[in-house]
């Protein structure tokens, strides 16, 4: 995917099947005003207004970041739903950018997906050309301005990039949004976590203590909310890097706590 | 649910804003700061749609930096203003509108100080106080009622936590504080953060 935009190469067989596309795509963009930054120009820009879903796409979520004295926590559920049905149990709503970078994902799973990949890209690009990385704030404002031409279309992207340039945390979303914060809460079943996370969450917080915190958080909101649920995935972020916590199944923590009344 | 509000003295322009950056029913952030600063001199307050306010308000405050190093000086409050109202009426019939609604207070060497007002049809008017938001309904007949062109800025102050009362009392949303600040010869300051102690507005809410 770079490679291919950098050498600008173009799929003669995609070119075949899509030319008008393209032309609209690209008369529209000149309209545009114009930006610095390269917009991807193989994207159809125009589908929303064109092209109708041919499904409804997968909304309901539960991520939640944290920063405290031991880094930054992020956490999420693994439901993916389309409208009623769940499409994937155990989908990764927490995607890492790079080493020191992770974002969480709400909003449609495909285009979290894809935006996140472009945001990758562009910032190992950038690593390539200045020798040295952008900072999460910058990382964030890029994203916030990928994604500003689209807004108004049906590209829906609710990202919380947590990040270690001494740990930061950011919210982006497609709306145009661009919040810095230490605790943010994303999705339909944020409400829920919030609550549990206003009352938990303090600066100085162990790594156990915060973890336990986050994932109380999503095991409630799951509960709750119906487009929420499956398994909880957890990342700290420190200096040293991301890592993992292995996935753990929801529905074992309910049964618990059902025994233990 | 946003509020914006600036008052006019002889020699000051005082302005506040509200703290609360919300997505549909949730504070994502109690502590955000909706002024940007254009210059030494000149602050932009700017409410209105969510990604709108942020692109639009920086897009200006980077032009008029611009123009200063251009050209070696800076844009006048009385120029920055209708710069800001020019931009907001090229793209008003565009595909891609700005919704927002706009403060402009600024102090000027040879002018003295000016408070524009501006909305999200490009209309732009100086005026002594002006208010945006749901809040504006309930505050502007305070600041009829009780301004005066020759206010000191203790006068002012107290002007304006008559209006932040107001709110608190007869507003059905939580605005708990407000970031404040004063412009005068010597430039811009910060000054101490409105903020409601939850006894108040406890005691306001059985009347």
């Amino acid at each position: 995917m770079a490679l291919e935009d950098l050498c600008h190469f173009r799929d003669i067989f995609q070119e075949d099947i899509t030319t008008e596309r393209f032309s609209i795509a690209s008369a529209i963009s000149s309209q545009e005003s114009p930006s610095a930054f390269p917009l991807p120009t193989n994207l159809p820009f125009t589908s929303s207004q064109t092209v109708p879903l041919p499904f409804p796409m997968a909304h309901g979520t539960t991520t939640l970041a944290f920063m405290f004295q031991g880094g930054v926590l992020a956490a999420a559920d693994t439901r993916s739903s389309c409208s009623g049905l769940v499409a994937c149990p155990a989908s990764q709503k927490i995607l890492p950018i790079h080493s020191h970078l992770v974002g969480t994902t709400s909003g449609t799973s495909a285009d979290c997906m894809l935006w996140k990949r472009i945001l990758a890209r562009e910032l190992r690009l950038y690593q390539l050309r200045h020798s040295r990385r952008l900072s999460t704030r910058g990382a964030a404002k890029l994203l916030s301005h990928m994604l500003h031409p689209f807004k108004g279309t049906e590209l829906c992207v609710a990202a919380t990039l947590c990040g270690w340039d001494g740990g930061e945390l950011f919210y982006v979303c497609s709306d145009g949004t661009r919040l810095e914060g230490m605790l943010f809460s994303v999705g339909s079943g944020s409400p829920y976590a919030y609550s549990i996370l206003d009352q938990g969450v303090r600066w100085g917080l162990t790594v156990e203590e915060a973890t336990s915190v986050a994932r109380e958080a999503v095991y409630r909101a799951t509960h709750r909310d119906a487009y929420s649920g499956n398994f909880v995935d957890v990342f700290h972020i420190t200096s040293k890097g991301w890592t993992r916590r292995k996935r753990e199944d929801l529905k074992e923590e309910y049964y618990r706590e059902k025994e233990s009344d | 649910m946003e509020y914006l509000i600036g008052i006019q003295g002889p020699d000051f322009v005082l302005v506040a804003a509200d703290n609360v950056a919300a997505s549909s029913i949730i504070q994502m952030k109690h502590d955000y700061d909706k002024m940007f600063k254009l210059s030494e001199k000149i602050l932009l307050l700017c409410v209105g749609e969510a990604g709108d306010t942020v692109q639009f308000a920086e897009y200006i405050q980077k032009n008029v930096q611009l123009y200063k190093m251009r050209n070696g000086y800076e844009l006048s409050p009385t120029a920055a203003a209708n710069f800001t109202r020019k931009n907001l009426a090229d793209y008003l019939r565009s595909r891609t509108p700005y919704h927002v609604n706009l403060l402009l207070a600024g102090y000027d060497e040879a002018e003295g100080p000016g408070l524009f007002y501006m909305d999200y049809l490009s209309s732009l008017a100086k005026a002594p106080f002006a208010a945006h938001g749901y809040g504006a309904f309930l505050t502007l007949s305070i600041l009829d009622r009780y301004y005066r062109p020759d206010l000191s800025r203790d006068d002012a102050v107290d002007l304006l936590k008559k209006c932040v009362e107001e709110l608190s009392k007869r507003f059905i949303l939580n605005l708990p504080s407000f970031t404040v600040r004063l412009i005068d010869k010597d430039g811009i300051h910060d000054m101490e953060k409105l903020t409601l102690s939850g006894e108040m507005s406890g005691f306001w809410f059985w009347f």
